[in-house]
């Protein structure tokens, strides 16, 4: 039977080397679910910049407040803008999609599962990688998603930032540089940006941080249960042969 | 152990008098002699039984939450996802579970065909067992639209259109079958009812023949022989122990290993790296905007290889009329399998190195295929994929000559552990 097994991977090989893709890099975002400081900072963040237009439709205010630690007078003052809203309402907004619809050519997409739609590293990317585009009806595009319709809503933070192609004549023009400071400097602005990535991670999957801390204690039940089951099985074997 | 003909006192005797729940228990389990040579390829059928369970435990938990219409079927997803309790575990068992039973019905299958689990006297075994396949199939299909993702929609646009390629009643096939021109409201429902209600009944039902039939005849092993040649005085076969407690307890051991890689997927990846849960289903159906990348399930990529492969028309058939037919015909000729081997021997352990090559052949091709399926087509890859059909029909369609023309070798009288 072994022989079987050669034969297979030997009839494999081709289809890997087929299968290979090249992609473009992108900056890592990989989520930290206990980082609370950066979680709360990107809420901060998230609803001053972008709540205006992107829903959370599928959070909760109060999940969040729970989840973060933040007392639910603090949420209520600081965070939920609208009176209407009441705690345990979705993370919505006073924006109409067909009012959106019609000033940028496309309604602002809900966000609460960006990060798994998307990736992460991709949503930490895009809001990186806006800059400076007279062609286009806001003044800026994306490296990572060209024609885009959303404005550089980060661009008071993060300054005015160009695309630098003039060194570079072989490879693509992908060297982003901020020409006009901004409030922030841009080690500051990379690690607000992670801070919303990583907020925007935790809305996608609010129960990861439980599914994590439920895992070992099934995994370690099912462990003993096997080592049980193991010495079961060979003691009733033993008059088998 | 096998003791058990006296019959208990008290309430086993009212009730067996009534109801044949001893009987059942000694046919069934204690005095329902195996094979005891079983090796580890035997574990999956108990498997597949206990992740069809979890399926049903599941699937029911989910019903109670979710809203099958176009409009509410997403956010009742994220509903269950965020607001029911364990709502999270519920629904990563149930997605899990669904690639998971595949896994394990993929496994148990292979193992069919290596040890001739197929072969007379068990025929209808093995074709019980193909209709759990294909039924699972549509059962696994249906299932796939509920959570009305970009995906979910895509993907059964895509296979509902194939119904259309059917020359003559084609287009008014596909609109049966959706109840609409397109995929719509419409169709999310009578999916809904097939896959919670009526798919669920045809499987259980065929579980009862299928293990019914078995049971009939008896478990085959990797030896291929027949333990009921070799009998005691009392009739028992001298290879053979009762299923219960010896396979129970070894079963037991499966059980255990099986759950705690199932459970790791669950907690840790219960996306499956983007193959058990596709990410553009975390994108609401969308009818206006078609998605980049259409691909269907892991386990179902195989057979979507073989549909993308034929693309020349033979005969004055269409390209896809004839991919449909490759595609139905891949999955119709593993029906008739045991009338295809004509070896004298059953297991792989004894028959020639043909049997074996075309077997290599015939794992590689799947695999191949699967993984062309899941890939966006290519010129490179469309070749590839033909010359894996080809491989893959081989297997089946050259049986009858390679099985009879190789030497096998001398089959032992009694198994040999």
């Amino acid at each position: 039977m072994k022989h079987l097994w050669i034969v297979v991977c030997f009839l494999l090989m081709p289809i890997m080397a087929v299968g290979g893709q090249g992609g473009r890099e992108l900056r890592s975002g990989a989520p930290d679910l206990q980082d609370q400081a950066s979680l709360q900072n990107g809420l901060k963040l998230y609803v001053n910049y972008c709540l205006g237009c992107h829903t959370l439709s599928y959070q909760r205010f109060s999940r969040t407040a729970n989840d973060l630690n933040i007392p639910q007078a603090l949420m209520e003052d600081a965070v939920m803008f609208s009176s209407a809203a009441a705690f345990d309402d979705p993370m919505h907004n006073a924006l109409r999609a067909e009012e959106a619809a019609q000033w940028w050519g496309v309604a602002p997409p809900d966000l609460s599962l960006t990060v798994r739609l998307r990736g992460a590293d991709w949503v930490n990317a895009f809001l990186l990688g806006f800059y400076q585009d007279s062609d286009r009806p806001n003044g800026v595009n994306n490296t990572l998603f060209d024609s885009v319709a959303m404005p550089n809503v980060l661009e008071p933070l993060q300054g005015v930032q160009v695309l630098d192609c003039s060194k570079t004549e072989q490879q693509e023009c992908d060297r982003l540089k901020v020409i006009t400071p901004g409030l922030m400097a841009p080690d500051e602005f990379e690690s607000a940006v992670y801070d919303i990535t990583n907020f925007l991670a935790y809305v996608s999957e609010p129960y990861r941080l439980k599914a994590q801390a439920v895992a070992p204690k099934v995994m370690i039940f099912l462990f003993i249960f096997g080592v049980i089951a193991y010495f079961l099985k060979r003691e009733y074997w033993k008059d088998v042969y | 152990m096998a003791s058990q003909d006296k019959t208990g006192g008290g309430f086993m005797k009212w009730l067996d008098a009534r109801f044949p729940a001893s009987r059942l228990w000694r046919d069934h389990l204690a005095s329902y002699y195996v094979p005891k040579n079983l090796n580890v390829w035997y574990v999956f059928g108990s498997l597949a039984l206990l992740v069809l369970v979890n399926q049903l435990l599941t699937g029911i938990w989910l019903t109670m939450s979710y809203s099958p219409t176009a409009e509410g079927a997403f956010a009742s997803i994220e509903y269950i996802m965020r607001d029911v309790e364990w709502g999270w575990l519920i629904r990563h068992m149930h997605t899990t579970g669904a690639s998971a039973l595949f896994i394990v019905v993929y496994l148990h299958m292979f193992r069919g065909l290596l040890y001739g689990s197929y072969k007379a006297p068990r025929e209808l075994v093995w074709v019980f067992g193909m209709a759990l396949y294909l039924v699972l199939m549509a059962e696994a299909f249906m299932g796939y639209l509920l959570p009305w993702g970009q995906m979910s929609y895509w993907g059964a646009q895509v296979i509902t259109s194939l119904f259309s390629a059917i020359p003559g009643i084609g287009e008014g096939l596909a609109e049966w079958v959706r109840g609409d021109y397109l995929v719509s409201s419409v169709t999310l429902n009578r999916f809904f009812a097939l896959h919670v209600v009526a798919l669920p009944l045809v499987i259980l039902g065929l579980v009862v023949l299928h293990i019914v039939a078995l049971h009939e005849v008896g478990s085959n092993n990797p030896d291929g022989i027949d333990i009921r040649m070799h009998t005691d005085d009392a009739g028992k076969p001298l290879d053979g122990i009762p299923f219960h407690p010896y396979y129970t307890v070894k079963d037991l051991v499966g059980v255990a290993i099986f759950l705690f890689v199932f459970c790791g997927v669950i907690f840790y990846f219960p996306e499956g790296g983007g193959y058990f849960i596709e990410q553009p289903n975390f994108e609401p159906a969308n009818p206006l905007q078609t998605s980049d990348h259409i691909a269907p399930v892991w386990y179902f990529t195989p057979f979507y290889a073989i549909l993308r492969a034929i693309n020349f028309s033979i005969f004055g058939l269409d390209a896809r009329f004839l991919g449909v037919i490759f595609m139905g015909g891949a999955i119709a000729v593993l029906f008739v399998v045991p009338w295809l081997d004509r070896s004298p021997v059953r297991s792989m352990r004894y028959k020639g190195w043909l049997s074996k090559l075309m077997l290599g052949l015939f794992v590689a091709s799947f695999v191949a295929l699967g993984v062309l399926g899941v890939l966006p087509s290519t010129p490179v890859r469309t070749h590839l994929a033909q010359l894996f059909t080809a491989t893959y029909f081989a297997y089946f369609l050259l049986m009858p000559i390679y099985t009879r023309l190789e030497k096998t070798k001398p089959v032992p009288e009694r198994v040999t552990g």
